[in-house]
């Protein structure tokens, strides 16, 4: 066992900064194949079928790249940031799911009139995720 | 469940950043075991104990096990 007087470099902490780059990496190149897939078949080569595919299938290769990454990270973490992470992802998931089936509901029973989008759904996980990790945070301060 | 981190690592003058990056755990972890807000795993209490070269039951006691022998 190290005694920690000899410890000059956090290890815990330099893993955590690099699976947290690496995550961050991923993260943005999977945004930027979303944004290709998103505007380029119409605005750069006219709903081309092949390269449509092309970045499709790109997009979900990078998307599975992010996948590993985040479990890279989430596994880097220590037992107390994994169980933060851990209650904010179920409570995002769950909050996800009752809300969402909710507001799929309401164009159909005429609450609304505009048609229900999936990025309000994102929306409304990734804030819960952020609140339940500043409140798992603020439990364990 | 009570615990005397804090104290060992008085008597040792660590800080709480040198104790966790002993542990591999976050300088937060550290925190949060010390003030009794987070339970650490048996591996990690092992861990603890063979920093502090003492028994695992040294370092960590359970609360209610104590409160049944007082009473």
């Amino acid at each position: 066992m190290s005694n920690p007087e000899k410890v000059t470099t956090n290890e815990y902490k330099s893993r955590n900064c690099q699976n947290n780059r690496n995550l961050r990496n991923w993260t943005a190149a999977w945004v930027v194949s979303m944004m290709i897939v998103a505007f380029a078949p119409k605005y750069v080569w006219a709903f081309n079928m092949l390269l449509s595919t092309i970045a499709v299938i790109t997009s979900i290769a990078v998307g599975f790249g992010m996948l590993f990454a985040n479990r890279r990270y989430l596994r880097g973490l220590d037992e107390m940031q994994q169980k933060i992470q851990f209650d904010a992802m179920g409570l995002s998931l769950g909050v996800g799911l009752v809300v969402g089936l909710s507001y799929d509901l309401l164009e159909d029973i005429k609450l609304i009139t505009f048609q229900p989008e999936i990025a309000h759904l994102v929306f409304i996980m990734c804030f819960t995720y952020l609140g339940g990790i500043i409140a798992g945070h603020r439990k364990f301060q | 469940m009570k615990n005397r981190l804090k104290v060992l690592r008085a008597e040792r003058d660590w800080t709480q950043a040198q104790l966790a990056s002993a542990l591999d755990v976050s300088r937060q972890t550290v925190n949060a075991i010390e003030k009794g807000k987070f339970d650490p795993s048996l591996p990690l209490a092992f861990k603890a104990a063979r920093l502090f070269k003492m028994a695992i039951e040294d370092i960590f006691q359970d609360e209610l096990k104590e409160q049944s022998i007082d009473g």
